[in-house]
């Protein structure tokens, strides 16, 4: 292993190691300027849990409360909203009909996709590129469905959501809405935590 | 002693102690470029002087502008209405943005006609798509700062493509924004990467792109190699200086495109839209996305691009096949000097195929660009297809037709 004086394996030795702890050194000092990227301590307590006072919403309205700078539509559906909501001839164009993709909270994994039949809580985010779509509840031909039934409409990309905000096959977005973690205790919606 | 020899003796002081003449000369006056350079070896000067503009103008900008939530909007019309000269600052400098990537892509077009990618210039066209990649990083996060309702639903939009990755997507969002959805801490961080970070690399990037040009020397429209054939001095037969032939020779075309640039800053600023979109004079609001998001006019073709895979393919769902599509489309430019196999460089030279490729390649890319900020229906989405084909063909299938095609034989000097 030595060449004119040189001992070559000893040499080759200390370059790995020398390189080793200074990559280790270089993880350590890259750590505080990755780290210092995530949500800070103030963007998380903003990200709180929010409660709205939902006495006032009448059926068939949304009113949009806003969660961690997030839309969140809360919709009070009538009787009609939730038949067409069950309905196998509306079933039958959607993605996930069954909400078996992890987008709800357990207690939301039902046609309505909520606590109550009535109470739609849902991010009003789209699920393709995060765009906020628009409540089209109205039941009449739109010019992106013939046979809209009513629910939320993407203006940025098409994507269309039923009224529980399922999504419909053939839209650039993958999957239905988030509900968000939810309750409800009187007249009071607390949304960002269950219990 | 000859005057040309002639050297004062504070730059012989300084010579001796960094190499001033020595890189003048390397650089400038002894740079041989080939004598048959046309107009479009403009375009990497032009795209030099709106770099510069950005540099300068962005400075003097910083100076008036607030990064913050609630601050950003407001100074930005504060700029535009109450700073001395402000509007005219911030006009070059939106202006600028669309101007250097106009120059860049005529750039680049011009390396794809004359094969200035061609070995031994590899790494000048790699370093070079590197300043084009950070140029849109750095054109997409300064869109963003006057905190407009494009600003705002653009960046969501972006930052959600990176969602699309599986597992780690989600998590990667946050990390980039620092919140929950798009915020004013996205906004300071992405100020500090606008005005600090980026504009650093870019500039590197740049002496690297001229650095690896000056060291193997200039293509021509001919694709010769001009190096083959000098004089007992060893100065190409078929070069002229870079100054002052180049630099001088070239200065009408510089007076006439700052006409150019000047008349579009002074009358039509806002690029009728596509420089800088109406939604964005209305301040950011999260709970309201305007009805028509379009990015700005130089991403459009690669927006296209994206909004084409609108089905999902084998096990890849759309949303995750169109970031792959999107992000593939700009790899792909990286690897051109090795997916071209012709013996020659030059389009004047290659045979039919390629020709036809090129321009298909360039009506296509226009086509894409002019889509992208066009809303989604049924034509537009069949024509994004039918781009998307062609662009991913051209690149794809040139190891093919650079290979079988004829080519004619390229002269051995400069034609007269």
């Amino acid at each position: 292993m030595t060449q004119n004086g040189v001992n070559q394996g000893r040499r080759r030795f200390l370059y790995i190691a020398t390189g080793a702890v200074g990559a280790v050194g270089a993880v350590g000092v890259a750590t505080p300027f990755v780290k210092s990227w995530f949500p800070s301590e103030k963007a998380k307590a903003v990200g709180a849990p929010v409660k709205v006072d939902i006495g006032n919403l009448k059926l068939g309205e949304m009113v949009i409360a806003e969660w961690r700078g997030k839309p969140v539509f809360v919709v009070r559906r009538t009787p009609d909203m939730i038949d067409v909501l069950k309905s196998d001839s509306l079933k039958s164009r959607l993605t996930d009909p069954e909400s078996n993709v992890d987008q709800q909270p357990e207690f939301a994994k039902n046609d309505t996709r909520s606590l109550s039949e009535e109470l739609l809580v849902v991010e009003g985010v789209c699920t393709h590129l995060g765009c906020s779509p628009k409540f089209v509840p109205e039941v009449e031909p739109q010019a992106y469905d013939a046979n809209w039934q009513g629910g939320f409409f993407c203006p940025c990309h098409g994507s269309r959501f039923d009224l529980s905000g399922r999504v419909f096959a053939g839209v650039p977005a993958p999957s239905n809405l988030k509900v968000p973690p939810h309750r409800v205790d009187g007249n009071i919606l607390t949304i960002g935590e269950v219990a | 002693m000859s005057n040309k020899n002639f050297k004062p003796a504070w730059l012989d002081w300084i010579d001796r102690r960094l190499p001033v003449s020595n890189a003048y000369e390397k650089h400038m006056s002894k740079y041989y470029a080939p004598k048959n350079f046309n107009w479009w070896y403009v375009f990497g000067l032009l795209a030099m002087i709106v770099f510069v503009n950005q540099l300068l103008t962005g400075i003097w900008l910083t100076m008036s502008y607030v990064p913050s939530a609630a601050e950003a909007f407001n100074s930005v019309e504060y700029i535009m209405r109450d700073v001395e000269m402000g509007w005219l600052l911030r006009y070059m400098h939106s202006t600028g943005a669309s101007f250097f990537f106009l120059t860049v892509y005529l750039h680049m077009f011009r390396g794809v006609m004359y094969g200035s990618y061609q070995k031994p210039r590899e790494l000048i066209w790699v370093f070079g798509m590197f300043v084009y990649l950070v140029m849109m990083a750095e054109g997409f996060m300064g869109y963003v700062l006057p905190w407009g309702q494009t600003s705002f639903w653009g960046a969501q939009v972006i930052i959600s493509l990176f969602g699309a990755i599986p597992v780690i997507g989600e998590g990667l969002q946050e990390w980039i924004r620092g919140d929950f959805l798009i915020s004013g801490i996205t906004l300071n961080r992405f100020f500090a990467l606008h005005v600090i970070a980026l504009p650093l690399v870019l500039a590197l990037l740049v002496v690297l792109h001229v650095l690896a040009l000056h060291e193997v020397g200039s293509n021509n429209p001919d694709g010769i190699d001009i190096k083959k054939h000098v004089d007992e001095k060893g100065v190409p037969l078929d070069g002229v200086p870079f100054h002052p032939y180049f630099t001088v020779g070239k200065l009408p075309q510089v007076v006439l495109f700052l006409f150019v640039f000047c008349g579009v800053i002074f009358f039509m600023p806002e690029g009728g839209g596509y420089f800088l979109e109406h939604p964005n004079f209305e301040m950011a609001n999260a709970l309201k996305t305007p009805e028509h998001i379009a990015p700005t006019w130089y991403y459009g073709a690669f927006y296209s691009i994206l909004r084409a895979i609108d089905f999902p393919i084998f096990f890849i769902e759309a949303k995750l096949g169109g970031f792959m599509a999107m992000g593939g489309a700009i790899a792909i430019l990286f690897v051109l000097p090795w997916l071209d196999r012709s013996p020659v460089r030059s389009w004047r030279y290659k045979g039919w195929m390629s020709k036809v490729a090129i321009i298909t390649f360039a009506i296509a890319f226009a086509m894409l660009t002019y889509l992208g900020g066009q809303p989604v229906t049924a034509l537009n989405g069949i024509l994004a297809k039918i781009g998307t084909v062609i662009y991913f063909a051209f690149f794809l299938l040139m190891p093919w037709y650079t290979k079988i095609e004829k080519t004619k034989p390229v002269p051995e000097r400069v034609p007269e």
